[in-house]
């Protein structure tokens, strides 16, 4: 079972870089390099140390956004699930957040808090945060009734009923919710790199692609999907140890 | 107000044979203005187990669930030990339609789960769940999950965790309408055995005429439209027969022909 899921994996991963080699011999464009350059060009920033010291600048609006908007976005997505009248207040600005063009908005973001750190974790946040708030929310409202009046008739607390009833029957779709954020806030991080001020990540794609060095700029583009895989890799591992019976389904429906 | 009322209506009635664990007496509840139950009085007697017993939308998992302290009366006020209810409490433990287990814990977890609300120490909640799984026939299950079990042992550890938190009252709720006809007759000779080896009054809901006659020491029908009680029914002659005996005891299957016939006009 196991090895039929990674000889799956292997083989998607086989057609999706075969077809990527191919595109590039033909070539589909002048501007689309081979997967095999792309390599060797990835091979070359990570020789010479260029992506790490990249890496070293991206991964800091993006740790500092994404951990803001995982705390802060499950702390108000419960709030909101949890009083209706705090849903009225709060609920429609991520709502707007969320369809909100974001690159024409940072500009204001940089003209109020500068080209800094600052204005870069807000890309991040206003990224990660709508889906991680509207999807805890959500769970925490759809909380089958049957188990809540369970935990209220073996006589729960408010507290039991939050932490061993709610956050629980939540915690699949608040890390549905989670994954998509921190997708959400690898595009931000990025997109603050080639709006905001060339640092970076993105420094390397802008600055590779203004000398039409391709292969080295597609090196880079594939670096930050390959670290956003194995990011959502390692949340994924932390929902199974953290939820044991996540993966079971639900009973009582 | 309406506690003032009732209080002075107050009358112990001493015509039953044993002592009354719960009573409801001059219970309204409106949802809106749907009048969900109206002026109900009834007496629950220890040790006994009693059945309410009617047509869909009489109000009879209303009335359970207030006796449970989950649902608010409108007017009217249930007593349990002779003290007014005013919310869940622990002399009381409930049994869900729907199990409602949860679904991320061990049996083991859920059968201890009532125990663990109420504080009680891993080592010692283990130790009294793992009797009751062992009592309802669920050796060797205490690590499984819930959706890895039937729907019939799903409800047993239902029934472990109500157990396990020594109510004296049991309040069930159509326990075994989602499990299949075979093990619900297993079900209803063990709750026999139940009733007659732990001295616990038992309220039971049903909508099935047949299980309310085999399992209960007195059935109130309950109808709808104002719901209200129209009748209780005290079977006495074939409980002491054994149980393989009481599907062809004539006493049962009159009553079971009486009952269908005061309520045929009420189902659609």
């Amino acid at each position: 079972m196991l090895k039929r899921s990674f000889l799956l994996k292997l083989l998607s991963g086989v057609i999706i870089f075969g077809a990527w080699e191919i595109a590039g011999r033909i070539p589909v464009s002048y501007a689309f390099p081979t997967f095999i350059d792309s390599m060797i060009a990835l091979f070359r920033l990570a020789l010479d140390g260029t992506l790490f010291t990249a890496y070293a600048e991206t991964l800091e609006p993006l740790i500092v956004g994404v951990a803001i908007s995982t705390v802060l976005g499950i702390g108000l997505g419960l709030w909101i699930g949890l009083s209706k009248f705090f849903d009225w207040l709060v609920s429609p600005i991520f709502i707007v957040m969320q369809s909100a063009p974001l690159a024409a908005l940072i500009p204001l973001l940089v003209m109020a808090y500068g080209i800094g750190l600052t204005s870069k974790v807000f890309v991040v946040c206003i990224m990660a945060m709508p889906v991680i708030v509207l999807n805890t929310a959500g769970a925490v409202r759809h909380t089958p009734e049957s188990i809540m009046e369970m935990c209220r008739s073996f006589l729960g607390s408010r507290t039991d009923m939050l932490l061993k009833i709610i956050i629980p029957a939540a915690s699949p779709l608040i890390f549905a919710g989670l994954r998509l954020g921190v997708s959400a806030g690898f595009i931000g991080a990025i997109l603050a790199e080639l709006k905001i001020t060339p640092t970076g990540v993105g420094d390397i794609i802008t600055f590779s692609r203004s000398i039409a060095d391709y292969p080295t700029m597609y090196a880079a583009i594939f670096s930050i999907i390959a670290l956003a895989v194995l990011f959502l890799n390692l949340l994924e591992m932390a929902e199974k140890l953290l939820f044991k019976g996540n993966d079971l389904g639900y009973v009582s429906d | 107000m309406a506690m003032s009322q009732t209080k002075r209506v107050l009358t112990p009635v001493e015509n039953t044979p044993t002592e009354i664990a719960v009573s409801a007496r001059n219970i309204t509840k409106n949802y809106g203005a749907v009048e969900a139950l109206k002026d109900l009085t009834l007496e629950f007697p220890r040790g006994q187990l009693t059945s309410l017993l009617g047509p869909s939308g009489c109000g009879k998992t209303t009335l359970l669930k207030i006796i449970a302290g989950l649902l608010k009366t409108t007017s009217g006020e249930v007593e349990v030990n002779g003290k007014a209810v005013t919310g869940p409490g622990p002399n009381r433990a409930f049994v869900f339609q729907d199990f409602a287990l949860l679904p991320w814990a061990t049996v083991l977890r859920n059968v201890a789960f009532g125990l663990e609300l109420r504080g009680v120490a891993r080592s010692e909640r283990e130790a009294r769940a793992e009797k009751y799984i062992k009592d309802v026939g669920l050796a060797g299950f205490e690590q499984s999950y819930p959706h890895e079990l039937s729907g019939g042992m799903r409800q047993r550890v239902g029934l472990a965790r109500a157990l396990s938190v020594d109510a004296q009252v049991l309040l069930m709720d159509e326990p075994f309408s989602a499990v299949d006809e075979q093990t619900r007759r297993k079900f209803q000779e063990d709750l026999l055995s139940l009733v007659q080896n732990e001295n616990k009054t038992f309220i039971f809901v049903t909508h099935s005429i047949e299980e309310a006659v085999y399992v209960s020491d007195q059935i109130a029908i309950l109808l709808p439209r104002p719901s209200r009680v129209s009748e209780v029914i005290r079977p006495s002659g074939f409980r002491n027969k054994g149980i393989d005996n009481i599907r062809r005891d004539p006493e049962y299957l009159d009553i079971v022909d009486n009952i269908w016939a005061s309520l045929r006009s009420y189902v659609e």
